[in-house]
C-alpha cells in the first residue's frame, strides 16, 4: 500500500464486482516516502475499484527502474511481469496476441521509456497494441538518479551542476505523432485528474499514454537546479550525502481547468502545470501538438486529456485472431490433420503447388 | 570411354538476380524425378542482384548428399568470374561454355563444349531483358542432351515451376528445347557422365530444413510467431505464414489460430515470445547469429523467470555481418550458455530436413515441459537448401504442455508457489494470467526471488533458487533428443551433430574403404544425454568433426568430461562453404594411420 490514499473512506463500500478497495492493494511500497510514484499507485488503485475491473483478468507489467517496481503495490491478486529495461512493450504485446482478454497495465519510467525504450515505445504505439502504459516521469525537473533523463529540459542541471543543452523528448508529442489514440499528461499530485484519466484508459480499445509527472524526492535534493522556466529557490542545505533520503509530504494539488498552478517541487524548483480548459477539443492531432508547443513556450506543461481517438483498430485486429485466447487453444485447433501433412507432402514429391515459398535468395 | 553413371556434380556459375534459380530447380528437380538422388548447394551473395553466384547439383547413385570439392560439370554463364571459375576444373573436366564469354586458352585435357547461347535466343524473343532471363534455360537444355536426361522428367520439372505462367512456360521451353536441339546436331559427346533412371527417389521429398521447421511449427501448435528479417533465418518464418495462412485460417471467418508479428529488432521480437509464453501461448522466434546477440538479456531472463521459449538460430558466418550468406556452426558455445550470470539452455542440433521438422515439434514441448528458452541450431546449409528426405510422419499422440496448474487444479491445493520443487525434478509449477483463484498469482521478476516468487536478497535464497535451476538442466538432459550411435567396439569414433553429419556418413564409407573403420555418434542435443558419457568413455580417440575454427563441441566435450579430454580430436572445416566428406576422411586417415602403425603413446599426440 502507498502513503496518502484515502482508504479508510473507501475500505468498506463495494464496486460492481463486489470487491472492496483493499481487494485492489498490493505488498508495502518500498520507495522513498512522499516520491510521487506513490501517489500514482494510490490513483491506479483507486480507479481499478471505481472501475470494477476484475483482478485476474488484469496483468501488471513493467521495465527497470523506480516505477516499474511498482507494479509490486497494487492489484496483488493480479499476475505481475517486471521485465528487463526498455523492453516491456515487447512484453506487452507477447502477452496481449497471447490472451486478448488481458487488461495490460504496463507501467514505465522516462528512462524506460523515453531512453532505453524509446524503440519498442514507438513500434508499441504503432500497432496499437491494447495497453494503459503510464510514465512516471520524474525527469522534468532533470534528475533521476542524478543522471540526466531524455525528458530533462534544457537548461536544468545535474547534481554537478553541468547544465542540460540537449532537447526534451516529449513521450506525448511522440505518442500522438505515431497516432496514439489516447494520450494524457498529469501530475502525480493531482488525484482529481489523475483518477478519471485512469479509468478512461482502462476503457480504451488501444494504446493510452499516459505521461505522469511525478516528483522524486531523493535525487533531486540538490542545489543548483536551475531549469530555464522555474523559478528556483536558494537552497541553504548542503550537497547530501546520496544515502541520505529526505522525508516529503507529498505533493498534492487541486486546480480548476483551465488555469494554472504553480507546484513547488522537492527540490525547491517549480513547474507551472496548465490544466486543459473544458471546453479543449481532444479529437485534434493538430490541436493537441499545438497545446504541447504553445505550453512549452510559456515553460509550462499541460495536462489533461491532451488526445482521443477511440474508433481506432486495435492490434488485435490487423491479426484477425479467433476470439479465444491463442494461448488456450486445445490441440485440435492448432494442429492441422492429417491430410493437411499428406497435401504438402505430396506436393514436395513433385515440386507442383508448393504452399510455401523455397528457400533461395 | 567407361560411362559414370548418376555420379557427378554440376556447377553453374551464373550472376545474382539473372532467373538462374529456375533453370537450377529444373535440372534439380528432374534428376530426382528419374529416381537419382541429388542435392543443390546455393552459394550466394549478400547482394539483390549482380554479384556471383554458384549453385551446384550432386547426382549420386549411392544416396551421398554432402557437398562434393570437386565439379565434374561447369557451366560458365558469368563474364567476371568465368577465368577463375575455368582454371578451377582439373583435367578431364567438363565446360559448357557461353560462346559470347570470353575465357582464357583453356587445357586440351578439358572438355570444353562451346554454345551460342546468345544466338539460340534470338529467334524465341525479342524482348531483350527476357533473353537475359529465359538464357539459363539454354544451358537445361544441353545439359538434357549431354548427361541423357529424360525429357519427359524436364518437360514437368519445368511445368511444376511454371505451370502457373503459360506465357512464361512456353518461353521456356522453347529455349530449353533450342539447347538441347543444338547440343544434339552439334556436340560430340567427348564427356563420361550420364544420367540414368534409377529407383532410389520414389516417395521421396526434395525441401529445405527451413521450410522443414516452419511445418514442424505449425503441427507442434505453434500460436505466436515473431521475428526481424534476417538471412539465413528469414525463408523459415516466411515458409511458416504460408503454411499457416493455407491451414490455420478459418476459410470462412477469416479468423486465424496464429499471431506473426513483424518486430522491430531481435530484441523485441524475443520479448513478444516472452510475453507470449509467459501467458501460455506456444511461441517463437527464428533469428541468425546477430539477432541471437541482440536476445541474450531477454533469453537470460527466461532461463531464470523460467518461460518457455522456442529460438530457432540459422547459423551463419560471423561475427557482425561476417559473410552473411555463408554457413557455419558458429554459435554453438554462445547459444549454450547465452546471457550473463549462470545461465544455460537446452540447444538442440538438427542434421537432416526430417530432424528441423521433428524439433520444430518437440522444441515446443520441451520448453514448455522444462519452462526455459530453448534453441534450435541449424545453419544456412541445412536450412536454405533444398534436401531429399522421406516424407515427414504426422506427429502421433498428444502434446506435452507442462506444469500448468488452473482453476480446477488450485481449488485442490491450499496454496501454491511459483517456484518451489514439488516433485524432485527441479521443474515447479506455473499458472497463467487470468486464472481466477486469487492463490495461483504470482509476480514475475528477474531479480530474485523465493519458492513463492516473492522479493527477496537473502544470500540462502538465491543460491537455493540457483541450484534448484542446475538440478532442472539434469532433467532436460534426459529429455532432449537422444543421439543415433553406430558403436562396433572400435577404438576410434566420430562425434558430429548438425548438417555435418552428411559429410560424416560419406567420410565413413571412404574410410572403410581404406580400412579405417570407425564408431559414430551423431549428437542431436545439449545437454549431453547420458549415452555421450557411454560413448566417450568406451573410445579411445574420438574425433569430433565441427564446422567452425575454435572447435567449440569439442570443448563442451571436454569440459563435461575432463577425465578424458585427452581422447578428443578435433577435424574443423570454417571457410563458409558446407562441409565436404574428403575435409573429414583425410586428416582423420592420416591420424589413423599414425595412431595405428606407428604405435605413438596416446599422451604424445596432440
Amino acid at each position: 500500500m502507498s502513503d496518502g490514499a484515502p482508504k479508510v473512506a473507501a475500505a468498506a463500500a463495494k464496486n460492481r464486482v463486489g470487491l472492496t478497495r483493499a481487494d485492489y492493494d498490493g505488498s508495502k511500497s518500498t520507495l522513498c516516502p512522499g516520491c510521487g510514484h506513490n501517489a500514482i499507485t494510490a490513483a491506479i488503485i483507486q480507479a481499478a475499484f471505481e472501475s470494477g475491473l476484475e483482478p485476474h483478468a488484469v496483468a501488471k507489467l513493467s521495465g527497470i527502474g523506480c516505477s516499474s517496481k511498482t507494479p509490486a503495490y497494487f492489484l496483488g491478486h493480479s499476475h505481475g511481469f517486471n521485465a528487463v529495461h526498455g523492453r516491456m512493450p515487447s512484453i506487452a504485446t507477447g502477452v496481449r496476441v497471447a490472451n486478448q482478454s488481458l487488461l495490460l497495465i504496463g507501467i514505465s519510467g522516462d528512462g524506460d521509456t523515453a531512453s532505453i525504450g524509446l524503440g519498442q515505445f514507438c513500434h508499441m504505439v504503432r500497432r496499437n497494441v491494447p495497453v494503459v502504459y503510464i510514465i512516471e516521469n520524474n525527469g522534468v525537473y532533470g534528475l533521476t538518479k542524478g543522471q540526466f533523463s531524455a525528458t530533462a529540459d534544457v537548461g536544468s542541471t545535474m547534481k554537478g551542476g553541468k547544465p542540460n543543452d540537449l532537447m526534451p523528448i516529449d513521450c506525448c508529442a511522440i505518442a500522438i505523432e505515431l497516432g496514439c489514440g489516447f494520450v494524457a499528461r498529469s501530475f502525480s499530485g493531482d488525484q482529481k485528474q489523475l483518477r478519471p484519466l485512469l479509468r478512461a484508459a482502462f476503457a480504451h480499445k488501444g494504446t493510452a499514454v499516459l505521461d505522469v509527472i511525478s516528483p522524486c524526492v531523493t535525487f533531486a535534493d540538490h542545489e543548483g537546479s536551475s531549469k530555464s522556466y522555474a523559478y528556483v529557490k536558494e537552497h541553504d542545505a548542503p550537497l547530501h550525502d546520496i544515502e541520505y533520503v529526505p522525508y516529503y509530504e507529498d505533493i498534492t494539488v487541486d486546480y480548476e481547468p483551465g488555469s494554472t498552478r504553480e507546484v513547488q517541487m522537492p527540490d525547491g524548483s517549480h513547474i507551472y502545470l496548465k490544466k486543459l480548459a473544458e471546453d479543449y477539443d481532444p479529437t485534434s492531432r493538430e490541436r493537441a501538438l499545438g497545446a504541447i508547443h504553445e505550453a512549452r513556450a510559456e515553460q509550462k506543461l499541460i495536462t489533461g486529456l491532451l488526445y482521443a481517438e477511440p474508433g481506432l483498430k486495435p492490434f488485435e485486429d490487423e491479426l484477425k485472431l479467433v476470439e479465444a485466447p491463442l494461448a488456450t487453444l486445445p490441440l485440435e485447433s492448432v494442429r492441422p490433420p492429417r491430410s493437411a501433412l499428406e497435401a504438402v507432402m505430396e506436393q514436395l514429391k513433385t515440386g507442383k503447388g508448393l504452399t510455401a515459398p523455397a528457400g533461395g535468395g | 570411354m567407361e560411362p559414370i553413371v548418376n555420379d557427378f556434380s554440376i556447377q553453374v556459375a551464373t550472376v545474382n538476380g539473372s532467373g538462374s534459380q529456375t533453370a537450377n530447380t529444373v535440372l534439380l528437380r528432374a534428376l530426382f524425378q528419374m529416381g537419382i538422388p541429388v542435392s543443390g548447394k546455393n552459394l550466394f551473395p549478400s547482394n539483390i542482384a549482380g554479384l556471383p553466384t554458384w549453385f551446384t547439383i550432386r547426382a549420386s547413385k549411392d544416396g551421398y548428399i554432402a557437398r562434393r570439392r570437386e565439379n565434374d560439370i561447369l557451366v560458365v554463364m558469368n563474364p567476371e568470374t568465368a577465368a577463375a571459375d575455368v582454371a578451377a576444373m582439373g583435367p578431364g573436366g567438363v565446360i559448357v561454355l557461353n560462346e559470347s564469354i570470353k575465357v582464357p586458352p583453356i587445357p586440351e585435357d578439358r572438355v570444353v563444349y562451346s554454345v551460342p547461347m546468345a544466338k539460340l535466343m534470338e529467334p524465341i524473343t525479342t524482348d531483350v531483358k527476357l533473353r537475359r532471363l529465359v538464357i539459363n534455360m539454354i544451358y537445361v537444355g544441353v545439359l538434357g542432351e549431354l548427361l541423357g536426361l529424360a525429357e519427359d522428367e524436364v518437360e514437368s520439372a519445368l511445368d511444376a515451376q511454371l505451370g502457373r505462367k503459360p506465357k512464361a512456360l512456353a518461353l521456356n521451353h522453347a529455349a530449353v528445347r533450342a539447347g538441347w536441339e543444338y547440343a544434339h546436331a552439334h556436340l560430340e559427346k567427348r564427356h563420361p557422365h550420364r544420367a540414368a533412371r534409377m529407383n532410389a527417389t520414389q516417395g521421396k521429398i526434395l525441401i529445405d530444413g527451413n521450410a522443414a521447421g516452419a511445418l514442424g511449427a505449425m503441427f507442434g501448435g505453434v500460436t505466436v510467431v515473431t521475428w526481424y528479417p534476417i538471412t539465413p533465418s528469414s525463408s523459415l518464418v516466411e515458409s511458416l505464414i504460408g503454411y499457416l495462412e493455407r491451414y490455420r485460417r478459418d476459410p470462412e471467418t477469416g479468423k486465424a489460430t496464429f499471431a506473426v508479428v513483424q518486430a522491430e529488432d531481435e530484441i523485441a521480437a524475443i520479448g513478444m515470445v516472452l510475453g507470449a509464453g509467459w501467458a501460455g501461448a506456444r511461441a517463437m522466434t527464428s533469428t541468425s547469429g546477430p539477432g541471437i546477440s541482440l536476445m541474450t538479456e531477454f533469453t537470460g531472463y527466461g532461463y531464470y523467470a523460467e518461460i518457455p521459449a522456442v529460438i530457432w538460430d540459422i547459423q551463419r558466418v560471423g561475427p557482425s555481418t561476417g559473410l552473411p550468406t555463408r554457413t557455419m556452426q558458429g554459435d554453438v558455445t554462445f547459444a549454450y550458455t547465452a546471457s550473463h550470470g549462470d545461465t544455460k539452455h537446452p540447444v538442440l542440433f538438427p542434421s537432416s530436413v526430417q530432424d528441423c521438422y521433428e524439433f520444430g515439434i518437440k522444441a515446443f514441448d520441451l520448453a514448455e515441459r522444462l519452462q526455459t528458452p530453448v534453441f534450435v541450431l541449424s545453419d544456412l546449409d541445412l536450412g536454405m537448401n533444398n534436401w531429399m528426405s522421406d516424407p515427414f510422419p504426422y506427429p502421433e499422440g498428444t502434446w506435452n504442455r507442462g506444469k500448468v496448474l488452473g482453476d480446477a487444479e488450485l481449488a485442490q491445493m491450499p496454496r501454491f508457489e511459483r517456484y518451489r520443487d514439488v516433485d524432485g525434478d527441479g521443474i515447479p509449477f506455473r499458472t497463467l494470467p487470468g486464472t481466477r483463484d486469487p492463490k495461483g498469482v504470482y509476480f514475475t521478476r528477474g531479480s530474485g526471488h523465493n519458492e513463492a516468487a516473492q522479493y527477496t536478497e537473502k544470500p540462502e535464497d538465491y543460491q537455493r533458487g540457483m541450484d534448484r535451476l542446475a538440478k532442472k538442466f539434469e532433467t532436460a538432459r534426459t529429455l532432449v533428443p537422444e543421439p543415433v550411435i553406430e558403436d562396433q567396439g572400435r577404438a576410434a569414433g566420430i562425434i558430429a551433430y548438425g548438417s555435418t553429419h552428411w559429410a560424416v556418413v560419406e567420410a565413413r564409407d571412404q574410410l572403410r574403404e581404406s580400412g579405417l573403420a570407425l564408431d559414430y555418434l551423431l549428437l542431436k542435443a545439449l545437454p549431453f544425454p547420458s549415452a555421450v558419457a557411454d560413448f566417450v568413455s568406451r573410445h579411445e580417440r574420438i574425433y569430433v568433426v565441427e564446422q567452425n575454427r575454435d572447435a567449440q563441441m569439442a570443448g563442451l566435450l571436454k569440459i563435461e568430461y575432463p577425465e578424458h579430454a585427452a581422447r578428443f580430436r578435433s577435424v574443423l572445416h570454417y571457410d563458409g562453404l558446407p562441409i565436404d566428406a574428403r575435409s573429414v576422411s583425410v586428416p582423420i586417415a592420416a591420424d589413423e594411420t599414425v595412431a595405428t602403425v606407428a604405435g605413438v603413446p596416446e599422451v604424445a599426440r596432440r
